[in-house]
């Protein structure tokens, strides 16, 4: 199968849909000839023109609020926030407008759009640049997030997002843009609230989202060199969540560590645990271990930067205690 | 006066639909001041003419974006009273199914889009609707109604621009009724707020609100306009809430004097300003009036029988539109 960037998957979902369906169109700043900084949109506003690929002042507020009002009306925006961290300059229109409209009319005023934005730290841009929010916007119901872990991923939730009648986040790791993998040519979708078993295991579960599957991953390939098997699961949207699949693999290997690059504290890692502790807790040989990013803003040193989020050594740590039977001792 | 030259079927129609927003109103009170409606409303009494007059010169595809003080938008824009008392009583036949109440009316049958109770929340709203209609190559208008009060949030200027620089089909009508709360406007404001739309290159307006056929006059040149793409337009009316910023108000002597009150609703009422015009072009009777008066008390009381009687939602319904594709979110 042909390896292509994750930029280059989101290019072609983008372009797949809006050929497909011309209530689509992009919004945001620096969309069209520029192609934003990461150049994801490149190529789209020749192809579409400036009436679908359109840019705006930095307005945040603004054209979040005008797609809000265009995907009441029939479209389908979707809408590019240049950085997570300015979620929280549009907080009232994507959580006070967007998610709310179609429980507050009582079913009839739906709100089909899509915030393309991104997470991820260790790029050396410090606090205001570098934030993983997803959490936040999962808080609050009526939108779905989806948190693609790679080229693949990230083509299929995109497309099923841009088809799907709800608000929808996704959250694509800014460091990964230029990251391979196999898409197939021919037309693919990833349904919502279907996790994804990336590698079998049977003495430990990691679960990691976004680029923290692949996290996962590296620290499963240690363990599996010392005999420890690790299973490996992307949920690939937190909001609809796939409870089954996590819980059914919490049940096999008895020993879960959550993994997520959002502030530790009151976010995805111990929704996840808590859930499994509610739900698989007669089957499981110890506490749910979460790894999340370190409860401080992101610094900008590299030396700083690199310590606040979770690594492959370190997973691998955690799930090397949680086998020795170590943490059980510590509850 | 105006001495816009309408036929007599819509002069009739436009006392009427005053008379049944006030109508409307007096029967919330009522609702609200004997302890049968749950929560609390704000009052469109005294500011007839401008929801009016806007909406007469709009049609069933022309849309609408309305407010914490949005009954009046909503009877304008022909919405009809049971639905309308189901909703404010938290009913299953309500326009929300009692999901929404008197702050979140939205009937997207007549092209309400819904009342916002975030003040400017409905703002990008509105120009995203707009932009709807230019994308589409539909010639709907789009109002946005607002209060003086919304021109402090800073979306107003972000979407204004926008709505200038792509030649939108928007009017924003600014009701200045005086108060932004329990605050004088002119606290709040500073300079002329008219001014600010013309920053933008808007054509702006600013007109007497409680003059039902100057307002029409002004949107019956503005809408066909708008159409053409000529938009788009700030109009300010200047009105009047007779109540307190929400029927809880009752005494706000330390920021409004009786007087002033007493003043406005004796000499620039809307309704008696129009009455005794009809009556002196001979268009209506005293007779005719007070029958029409008549039917639309017994119109509205008999809502309120309705709406008083009719079931509540059944609790199953507590996690439903929460998305479009989920039928129960927390089941």
């Amino acid at each position: 199968m042909r390896e292509i960037t994750l930029s280059k998957a989101v290019n072609e979902a983008l372009a797949e849909e809006m050929r497909r369906d011309e209530t689509v169109f992009i919004i945001g700043e620096d969309v069209a000839e520029a192609g934003t900084p990461f150049k994801v949109l490149s190529g789209l506003v020749e192809e579409f023109g400036t009436d679908r690929v359109l840019d705006t002042p930095i307005s945040e507020p603004g054209f979040m609020g005008i797609a809000v009002g265009a995907a009441m009306t029939g479209a389908r925006p979707v809408v590019d926030l240049m950085f997570g961290d300015f979620l929280f300059l549009i907080m009232d229109q994507l959580c006070n407008q967007a998610a709310k409209s179609y429980y507050m009319s009582g079913g009839k005023l739906n709100v089909p759009l899509v915030l393309r934005t991104n997470l991820g730290a260790t790029r050396r841009s410090a606090a205001q640049h570098s934030q993983s929010l997803h959490a936040l916007v999962a808080h609050i119901p009526g939108l779905k997030v989806a948190m693609p872990s790679s080229a693949y991923e990230a083509k299929g939730l995109m497309k099923t997002a841009i088809r799907d009648d709800n608000p929808v986040v996704i959250f694509e790791d800014k460091l990964m843009y230029n990251d391979k993998a196999p898409v197939p040519e021919e037309e693919f979708l990833i349904p919502f609230g279907q996790a994804n078993i990336k590698r079998e295991g049977r003495d430990v579960t990691l679960i990691g989202t976004s680029s923290m599957v692949q996290v996962c991953e590296a620290a499963a390939e240690t363990l599996a060199a010392e005999g420890i098997s690790a299973e490996v699961i992307d949920p690939r949207t937190i909001v609809p969540l796939d409870e089954a699949t996590l819980l059914a693999s919490a049940k096999k290997t008895s020993r879960v560590i959550v993994v997520d690059e959002g502030h530790q504290s009151f976010g995805v890692t111990g929704e996840i645990a808590s859930r499994i502790n509610e739900k698989a807790f007669y089957h499981l040989d110890a506490p749910v271990l979460r790894m999340g990013a370190m409860d401080v803003p992101v610094p900008f040193s590299p030396a700083l930067e690199d310590i606040t989020v979770p690594t492959p050594e370190g997973v691998a740590e955690a799930a090397r205690r949680l086998m020795s039977g170590e943490m059980i001792h510590a509850a | 006066m105006s001495d816009t030259k309408h036929n007599t079927e819509d002069y009739l129609r436009m006392y009427r639909q005053m008379v049944r927003i006030r109508t409307f109103e007096d029967n919330a009170n009522q609702l609200y001041l004997s302890a049968k409606m749950p929560g609390l409303t704000h009052m469109y009494s005294g500011e007839e003419a401008v929801a009016v007059g806007i909406c007469e010169a709009l049609t069933d595809s022309d849309r609408i974006t309305s407010t914490h003080r949005g009954h009046g938008h909503c009877v304008a824009k022909g919405a009809e009273f049971k639905a309308m008392f189901c909703e404010l009583l938290g009913k299953e036949e309500g326009y929300c199914r009692g999901k929404g109440g008197s702050m979140h009316i939205a009937d997207q049958s007549h092209g309400n889009l819904g009342a916002n109770a975030i003040v400017g929340g409905s703002m990008g709203i509105a120009t995203g609707s707009a932009l709807r209609a230019k994308l589409q190559g539909a010639e709907d208008v789009t109002v946005c109604f607002f209060g003086d009060g919304a021109t402090a949030q800073g979306l107003m200027y972000e979407v204004m621009n926008m709505a200038a620089l792509w030649n939108l089909p928007v009017i924003y009508a600014c009701e200045n009724n005086g108060y932004s709360e329990y605050t004088k406007t002119e606290e709040i404001a500073a300079g002329s707020i008219t001014a600010r739309a013309e920053a933008f290159g808007i054509e702006a307006h600013q007109v007497d609100g409680q003059d039902v056929l100057g307002v029409n006059a002004l949107m019956q040149d503005l809408v066909p306009r708008a159409r053409k793409g000529e938009g788009p337009f700030f109009v300010e009316l200047m009105t009047y809430r007779y109540h307190g910023h929400h029927v809880g108000d009752i005494n706000r002597e330390y920021y409004r004097a009786k007087d002033e009150e007493q003043d406005w609703k004796e000499n620039r009422d809307p309704i008696i300003r129009m009455r005794a015009w009809l009556v002196e072009q001979g268009i209506a009777s005293e007779d005719e009036i007070e029958a029409m008066n008549s039917e639309i008390r017994e119109d509205a009381a008999a809502a309120v029988d309705y709406a008083l009687k009719a079931p509540y939602p059944d609790t199953r319904e507590v996690d439903m539109h929460v998305y479009t594709d989920i039928a129960h979110a927390c089941a």
